[in-house]
């Protein structure tokens, strides 16, 4: 395991990988999200019960997987960083956690739009969007946490234990909340008693998921490279590729 | 020096210290009455309001005095070297953490469990929901101690104290806060409330396991 994390554990040899993946990738989430939002949005049939409001699911449902799925990330980016001692990957970390706060608001926001018409409110206290919105809590902590301290080598470090502290708990307040919610009101789950969904709706859906998929990833590798200069400023291979315009706009 | 050695002297030492510094016990416990009346001036005094809400109000208050009390809990080792010589001496540490929640509990968490009879009076609780306050502030306190060391171990060299401490560590207490209201309610309602007092006290369990070891991680890190 060591072995194969090895090479990417140097900040120069991560900083050029994180590069040539973020010029792939980019293009590829724009487009997908481009083709998937456009069809979503523009060409998908109209639900029969929900009409044109259900088209807000192509952005909804995306984030807040991706959200949770950024959480993971980031669990895993803190678990190699205590356990090998890698200094980048406490700073994926802090790369990680504002994208994963946005897609959780935007899922947050979105839902409530969602909520609007549909239910007839702008939220309602089922166990999902609980949990959304203290996962939103625990993502708001780990930032605070990595900001507050003088020195940064320490603020990063005490956000890497937060947040594997927060992956052992998440699956505690999920299932609390989830129970929570059943003794006090159990009728609201049957609101989310999904009807399967048609072939013409799902194609743009998945395509929406993997462009969120592809934009954490992008905009991670962009993040992760802006912290490597900033912890490195004082290095020589920054400071060879300040003075070299044209490698540094890459 | 051995583990139980380490323990026993820092706990001694830390009770000698809450002896003589009675503000550290006697402030949180007033912070929780404070909160406590406050709902009552807030939402209004009516008997049947006040003891459909107790449950949810006896315990928001109960974890904030915890989680006050705890900010100074590593604060005076770190501030005069302590910390730093028990690092560096490669004592048992997690020992050390142990002892200085166990002593923290005793400050905070044993005070609250001694006037919970004066909650019973004020919000008017019946019989069977004082029971399971006193049971659930029994399994649920030790819980919130842990929780908040980790918190305040986390925080230690932090410049800005008291709010990132609340802001890191109050989402970790939405469990615990769900299921000792529940239990409180399903006694007040004359319902058993074993299952909920049970998955609290597996909880506690989980974390005495787990955040002795994470504090003293924590504390590593801040001593540099």
């Amino acid at each position: 395991m060591f072995k194969w994390l090895d090479p990417y554990a140097k900040p120069q040899r991560l900083y050029a990988v994180c590069g040539a993946w973020q010029r792939v990738l980019m293009p590829m989430a724009w487009l997908t999200l481009l083709i998937g939002v456009v069809w979503g949005l523009g060409f998908t049939p109209a639900d029969y019960q929900q009409g044109d409001s259900y088209r807000i699911i192509h952005i909804h449902v995306p984030a807040a997987i991706w959200s949770m799925g950024a959480y993971s990330s980031m669990a895993i980016a803190a678990f190699i960083a205590l356990v090998w001692q890698i200094k980048v990957a406490q700073w994926a970390i802090g790369a990680i956690a504002p994208i994963g706060a946005c897609f959780t608001l935007i899922a947050l926001f979105t839902g409530s739009f969602w909520g609007k018409p549909m239910w007839g409110t702008w939220w309602e206290w089922d166990a999902r969007l609980t949990s959304e919105l203290i996962l939103l809590f625990l993502y708001v902590g780990v930032i605070a946490l990595q900001n507050a301290f003088a020195d940064r080598e320490t603020g990063d470090k005490a956000a890497s234990l937060l947040a594997m502290v927060g992956v052992v708990n998440l699956p505690i307040i999920h299932f609390s909340v989830e129970w929570w919610n059943t003794l006090h009101q159990g009728a609201s789950i049957t609101k989310f008693a999904k009807p399967s969904i048609d072939p013409s709706m799902l194609w743009p859906l998945l395509i929406c998921m993997l462009a969120f998929a592809l934009l954490l990833a992008a905009l991670t590798c962009l993040r992760l490279r802006t912290a490597i200069l900033q912890h490195e400023q004082h290095r020589s291979w920054v400071r060879d590729l300040a003075e070299e315009p044209t490698d540094a706009k890459v | 020096m051995s583990i139980a050695a380490v323990f026993m002297a820092t706990f001694r030492r830390d009770l000698r210290l809450l002896a003589r510094q009675k503000s550290d016990w006697l402030n949180p416990l007033f912070f929780f009455l404070v909160v406590l009346s406050l709902f009552p001036l807030g939402i209004g005094a009516k008997p049947n309001l006040l003891r459909e809400i107790a449950p949810g109000i006896i315990w928001i208050a109960a974890l904030l005095s915890v989680l006050l009390g705890a900010e100074r809990l590593f604060k005076q080792d770190y501030r005069d070297g302590v910390l730093e010589q028990l690092v560096s001496a490669r004592l048992p540490l997690p020992a050390y953490v142990l002892a200085k929640m166990a002593a923290s509990w005793c400050a905070s968490g044993l005070p609250l469990i001694i006037v919970s009879p004066l909650l019973a009076l004020l919000l008017g609780l019946s019989e069977s929901a004082f029971v399971a306050v006193v049971a659930t502030l029994l399994l649920g306190t030790p819980l919130l101690t842990l929780l908040s060391a980790l918190g305040a171990a986390l925080t230690l060299s932090a410049d800005k104290g008291g709010i990132l401490l609340a802001l890191v560590i109050l989402p970790f207490y939405i469990p615990l806060l769900i299921f000792a209201s529940a239990a409180v309610e399903q006694a007040a309602f004359g319902l058993p409330y074993g299952a909920q007092l049970a998955i609290i006290a597996a909880m506690l369990c989980l974390a005495l396991a787990l955040v002795p070891f994470a504090v003293f991680k924590a504390l590593k890190l801040n001593v540099g």
